[in-house]
């Protein structure tokens, strides 16, 4: 069991291109439909809490999974599956990468691609504004956050601990979620 | 001590990294930035890397970092990949721990309406996250000439309009910055 565990997240952090959001239906399609180890509903349930929790979803997945199988044990085994195939790939990259990177052809091909990575980071966000329930009257919220960590280099981290305050006074306040309050 | 070091960054980054991959960039890109331990540019190839390997980016990105630290703070090759071991293993710890204890009170915490209520607020703030991600990689590093602003442009719209898929557009970019810089960075080379 533990051997399959780990198999399992191998083959999913092997193959899965694109991280968390990817990888949830691959684990889904092995543990729920596949393996039957664990029951529908509640894997979605979790698969909430996952994304909802601080952390990589990846392996947020891979402790909840493992943990209900087969306890710590389980647990570990499932992390380390989900990690050990990104690792080794990244580590192996890394020492040729250092080599390599002062070579004129790698360096004109990432001239290229480094434009295209702040694309791929700035395409998503609006849908995923849309998705997060944004409205015109809570767009000053994420602007002000990217203004603050831009312009004025404050962490991320004081951001997100006074994002999560302000939601629990919003409650206190008005005794519901600012998103049931905007629908 | 730089594993000290990496060891209170990552687990910080682990345990506040709400929303997935992009949100988590930002607050690596501060880490980065705070201690020095690499260029703009780097880490945006590391993104790019990323994105190409199967993986979460933050485990990648740890790995990376981790390795790529220790080399430049001098430390031999194998005491690099010490540090990305630790670099790693903190980033997920705090998942392991926080997961843990959400496993065993999740049903009283679903429904919870301070959770709920902290969490709608963050979901939204998250946004800002990585619209800071993406306006701290607009720099010169990484935007060189006009041609930086076509691919941008490209890469921009073929995600939005056609939803193409990143590592197509990430390949294309690749060879178009082959065709445009190839013949200028082989000049460059033959001349020293």
């Amino acid at each position: 069991m533990l051997i399959q565990l780990f198999y399992t997240f191998f083959k999913i952090g092997a193959f899965t291109l694109g991280g968390g959001y990817a990888m949830i239906p691959l684990v889904q399609r092995e543990v729920v439909d596949n393996r039957g180890w664990i029951a529908e509903q509640e894997f979605l349930d979790l698969i909430a809490l996952a994304q909802s929790a601080p952390g990589i979803i990846a392996v947020n997945t891979a402790v909840f999974v493992g943990y209900k199988i087969r306890g710590i044990r389980g647990m570990l085994a499932a992390v380390l599956g989900a990690v050990l195939p990104s690792f080794c790939i990244i580590l192996l990259i890394a020492s040729c990468f250092t080599r390599f990177r002062d070579y004129p052809a790698v360096e004109a091909v990432f001239k290229g691609i480094r434009p295209a990575v702040v694309a791929l980071i700035a395409a998503p966000l609006y849908k995923m504004a849309i998705s997060a329930r944004v409205t015109w009257r809570t767009l000053w919220m994420p602007v002000l956050a990217a203004l603050l960590i831009w312009r004025m280099n404050v962490s991320p981290v004081i951001i997100i601990i006074v994002a999560i305050m302000a939601g629990v006074a919003f409650v206190a306040v008005k005794g519901k979620t600012g998103s049931q309050q905007d629908n | 001590m730089l594993y000290l070091q990496l060891f209170i960054s990552f687990f910080k980054i682990g345990l506040f990294g709400f929303g997935g991959g992009y949100a988590i960039i930002s607050l690596i890109q501060h880490e980065i930035e705070t201690y020095g331990w690499m260029t703009s540019q780097e880490f945006v190839d590391i993104v790019a890397v990323s994105q190409m390997t199967p993986g979460p980016i933050g485990i990648n990105s740890a790995t990376y970092v981790g390795y790529k630290a220790c080399l430049t703070a001098g430390y031999s090759e194998w005491m690099s990949v010490l540090g990305s071991v630790v670099a790693t293993s903190s980033i997920i710890l705090p998942s392991v721990i926080i997961m843990l204890i959400v496993c065993q009170v999740y049903l009283r915490l679903k429904d919870n309406k301070w959770v709920a209520g902290g969490l709608a607020s963050l979901r939204i703030t998250v946004i800002g996250l990585i619209a800071a991600a993406a306006l701290l990689l607009m720099t010169g590093d990484n935007f060189i000439d006009w041609w930086s602003v076509i691919f941008f442009a490209l890469v921009f719209f073929g995600t939005l309009l056609f939803k193409a898929h990143p590592i197509l557009l990430i390949v294309l970019a690749g060879m178009g910055g082959y065709a445009v810089y190839g013949p200028l960075e082989l000049d460059r080379f033959l001349k020293f």
